[in-house]
């Protein structure tokens, strides 16, 4: 399908560098995990990616491409990380997941589309008229990927999107990523600050510190043989590595 | 369903004294509007020579006016063009402002930044005076009076618009519509204004209230409506050049403004009181008492006496439940809780969002609000008995010996005022501390909790500190004193895994060094496994195990606790498996099914399951509840189901 590709990106907040020419690249039909601490400049590139963010220098390409930010047609969609503020309260599910479906689509098709998609996500196009209030983080975040399928992007940004679930209900839409990859060769960059999480869904990894990324390469290389002091911060970070009971 | 949980809020406003009277009153005089100019002009027209300007008699109850017309008559029938003119002019504010305070939105930025600051600039300006001002471009009149008042009030509206509208701007929902393509005018349509159109509706209705009594004040001025025509405050300007022969010619008209504007005012505020209220329809339920205490049939044989004598006991807990008014009778949200945390012990309480974790804890520490009825067969804390009633006593006693940290840091603490201050605070509060000892006390504290040069962090506001500092300066709040238990909900999952990992190190620190007792609440399993000696997991308001943290991984023995362990993915998971999931949903606490609670979600359920509930038994290794405990389950079976999944 498409490649994604930062080149020499630097975007900054008035006197705050977010994010300081970085360049990466998500290859075709690939998982590229991002990892780092909050205020490292992750979303400030997941924003940048889908024209959220104000650019200062650097390119963001599709296949070569620069990424379209106006108009109807959007081939970057992103997912955001908190599943109580990305969907409109006042829209049914069904609604919220047409959005993105170009306008000239007839009735009866965007509904057929709107089916295909909810049952996709395992939501069940049955659902299609539950509002968001009567779903769970889990369900929530599930149709905010439908939605994100519904603009047929070549690519997804997917921001922490399972950072403000219960780790019970993470599971479920970790697998819903990986499947989703597989099934439709999506490309997809997937933040987290989580190490076991960008581990089990992602190919490659690109690890943030700072603003600049300090180490990339294949996700079990860099996790066996770390040669950033930040990454082995992080390593040592994930839950259950450490173990601190007192001795009684 | 469209919109119900709204309209049920709002109908909660009627349940309210001052809701019902209020919305009694509108209606009445929306009525008298609509019929009053149909059913009395002619006798508001009425001339009767006789009794110019006569007092209150059994004919004329507030007696006449200077040409012997009937001032009750007359007020009522002036209902309905004070009200046109008060709905007309609100009606122009509320256009006026919504132009004006969504047109930031639509224009580019630096015209945008122009409007709002016109806008504020109107704002400052006293309404009354903008109104004059206009009253008088306009010319006098009631169309004048219309425009003045209208626009007068559009400032506050655009104000009110433009703040609505931001936050929903700022909302991952907008962003998502544009990312879509989704343009300016269409995102403004769809998403924006339907979600701030209750509000702004309320809002009106208050400024309905207002906009009468300023009418009433400009036709009083002489400024609103001329004769012949008349609205209430034209009647209260001829009324009162009168005041000393017949002063039932000003009171009526003015005691009709008065109850309306009041009227309108009020059924706004207690709509708009009654929206703002979270939880639907139930949270203004009178307070429910619960119903007798059923015998404890959930105390198994080990729950009897803490383990280990009871002299080490910091907290004692035995059958807690914790109810909640529902729409349907009291909703139990923790039901039957019994454990006991012994001196420097440190015990993990994990579960599913809404198995009862932080109420459970709230109740421990006293702060369960006023709706919820807390009830238990015992509950101590240092052996104090806090079912008693609370004394100042023993608040000090809780303020000293107890913290409380909780998962948003930034909602703990005061927004405008320094940490260090906030921190004294506690000391010259609860230990007598002078100013100065205090603030000390403060720094110190803040430097325990390693925040790098306290000294000037102190002086700073909570806003300045970082997510994790921020979590740190409120543990180091609750070590002010020398607490015998930290009680911690969700202390880290707003956090970073590596500020996480750094706020668990110095729980534990704090532990170890002063044998402090710890109570950690967490979604994580594995959170909890990393700094506890012992776990509890709840499902569904109920401990259903009890067991060594050391055992969690590998040795748990309720089919809920191996879910729980194996949902979440570690640096060893194996990749080329879907990760199991927990199929199904949480129980609803309202709706709690007989027999097990986990039944519908657990692989081994078998029909005893179902309906008989089993109880938490205790032995050498821990409590659990269970029919099935230890029972191996098939890894198939700890399901990956892919449908309806949570
Ligand atoms: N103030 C409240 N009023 C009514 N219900 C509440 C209130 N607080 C919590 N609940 C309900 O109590 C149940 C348990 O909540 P809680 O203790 O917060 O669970 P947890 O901490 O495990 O996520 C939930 O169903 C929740 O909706
Ligand atoms: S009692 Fe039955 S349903 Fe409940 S957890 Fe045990 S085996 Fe499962
Ligand atoms: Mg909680």
């Amino acid at each position: 399908m498409s490649e994604l590709r930062f080149e020499d990106l630097t975007v900054r907040y008035g006197a705050t560098t977010a994010v300081d020419d970085v360049s990466l690249v998500v290859p075709t039909g690939r998982i590229v995990g991002l990892v780092g601490e909050s205020g490292s400049g992750k979303s400030t590139m997941a924003r940048a990616a889908v024209g959220l963010a104000p650019v200062e220098s650097g390119r963001i390409l599709l296949d070569g491409e620069p990424v379209p930010l106006r108009g109807h047609r959007r081939p970057v969609q992103m997912v955001f990380q908190d599943p109580f503020s990305s969907l409109d309260p006042r829209m049914s599910i069904g609604e919220s997941v047409a959005e993105p479906i170009p306008r000239d689509v007839r009735r009866a098709a965007r509904r057929a589309e709107v089916a295909r998609l909810l049952d996709l996500v395992h939501i069940g196009s049955a659902r299609a008229d539950a509002r968001p209030s009567e779903m769970s983080g889990g369900q929530r975040q599930r149709v905010a990927l439908a939605r994100a399928l519904a603009a047929q992007p070549a690519v997804v940004v997917a921001d922490e999107i399972t950072s403000a679930l219960d780790v019970s209900i993470q599971g479920t839409v970790l697998n819903l990523v990986r499947e989703l990859q597989a099934e439709l060769g999506l490309s997809i960059l997937f933040i987290s600050h989580n190490l076991a999480v960008v581990r089990y869904v992602a190919s490659d990894v690109a690890v943030m510190h700072r603003g600049r990324i300090v180490e990339q390469g294949p996700t079990a290389q860099v996790l066996a043989t770390p040669s950033h002091d930040y990454t082995r911060d992080l390593l040592a970070a994930v839950p259950g590595t450490t173990r601190r009971r007192s001795p009684r | 369903m469209t919109g119900t949980p709204s309209r049920r809020r709002h109908l909660s406003a009627l349940r309210t004294p001052l809701g019902v009277v209020t919305a009694l009153l509108a209606i009445t005089v929306l009525v008298l509007a609509v019929v009053a100019p149909i059913l009395w002009t002619d006798s508001a027209k009425a001339v009767d020579t006789d009794d110019i300007l006569a007092g209150p008699s059994a004919e004329h109850w507030a007696g006449t006016d200077n040409l012997g017309r009937d001032i009750v008559f007359r007020t009522l029938v002036a209902t309905r063009l004070s009200i046109e003119l008060a709905l007309s002019a609100t009606l122009i504010a509320v256009v006026v402002g919504l132009v004006l305070g969504v047109a930031p939105q639509l224009l580019g930025r630096r015209a945008g930044r122009l409007v709002t600051a016109s806008i504020n600039i109107a704002v400052a300006f006293p309404g009354l005076l903008l109104a004059l001002f206009f009253a008088v471009v306009f010319g006098i009149g009631a169309t004048g009076a219309v425009l003045a008042i209208g626009l007068a009030g559009a400032p506050s509206f655009a104000r009110l618009v433009q703040t609505m509208v931001a936050g929903v701007v700022s909302l991952d929902y907008v962003a998502a519509a544009r990312t879509a393509g989704v343009g300016r005018f269409r995102i403004l349509v769809r998403h924006v204004l339907p979600n701030v159109a209750e509000p702004l509706v309320v809002n009106a209705t208050i400024g309905a209230g207002g906009a009468l009594l300023a009418f009433a004040g400009l036709s009083f001025l002489g400024l609103g409506v001329q004769a012949p025509a008349y609205d209430w405050g034209r009647l209260l300007f001829d009324g009162v050049s009168a005041l000393y022969v017949n002063p039932g010619a000003a009171l009526v008209p003015g005691l009709a403004v008065l109850v309306t504007g009041l009227s309108f005012n009020l059924f706004g505020e207690s709509i708009a009181k009654a929206v703002g209220v979270p939880t639907q329809g139930t949270a203004l339920a009178p307070r429910t008492v619960v119903a007798p205490r059923r015998s404890t049939d959930h105390a198994g044989p080990a729950t009897e006496a803490p383990v280990g004598g009871t002299d080490d006991v910091v907290l004692d807990v035995r059958d807690l439940e914790v109810a909640f008014p529902g729409a349907d009778g009291p909703v139990q949200v923790v039901r039957g809780v019994t454990f006991a945390v012994r001196r420097g012990e440190a015990v993990g309480i994990v579960g599913e969002s809404g198995s009862g974790k932080s109420l459970t804890a709230l109740a421990v520490s006293q702060l369960v609000d006023d709706l919820g009825q807390v009830d238990a067969e015992r509950l101590r804390f240092l052996g104090e008995d806090l079912l008693t009633s609370d004394t100042a006593a023993r608040r000090k006693m809780l303020g000293t010996s107890m913290a409380m940290v909780f998962q948003d840091p930034m909602t703990s603490f005061n927004p405008t005022r320094r940490i260090g201050g906030q921190l004294a605070e506690v000391s010259r509060h609860h230990h007598g501390l002078d100013r100065k000892q205090a603030m000390a006390r403060a720094v110190d504290r803040l430097g325990a909790v390693r925040i790098p040069a306290p000294e000037r962090r102190a002086r700073q506001y909570p806003h300045e500190f970082s997510g994790g500092m921020r979590q740190r300066a409120m543990i180091g709040m609750g070590i002010m004193g020398s607490p015998s238990l930290i009680i911690a909900d969700e202390p880290t999952t707003a956090l970073d895994v590596t500020v996480q990992q750094q706020v668990l190190d110095l729980l534990a620190a704090i532990r170890r060094e002063d044998d402090v007792a710890l109570v950690l609440i967490s979604h994580d399993v594995t959170v909890v496994g990393e700094v506890c000696d012992r776990v509890l997991v709840m499902y569904a308001g109920r401990i259903v195990e009890d067991l060594p943290a050391a055992d969690l991984a590998t040795a748990g023995r309720h089919p809920y606790t191996q879910a729980l362990v194996a949902a979440v993915p570690s640096m060893d998971t194996a990749l080329d498996e879907p990760l199991a999931v927990i199929p199904g949903r949480p129980v609803d606490p309202a709706d709690v099914p007989p027999g097990c609670a986990y039944a519908a979600r657990c692989p081994l359920a078998t029909e005893r399951c179902r309906v008989e509930d089993p109880p938490l038994a205790g032995d050498e290794r821990g409590r659990v509840a269970c029919w099935h405990a230890g029972e191996p389950i098939e890894p198939m079976q700890l399901s990956t189901t892919r449908t309806d999944v949570p």
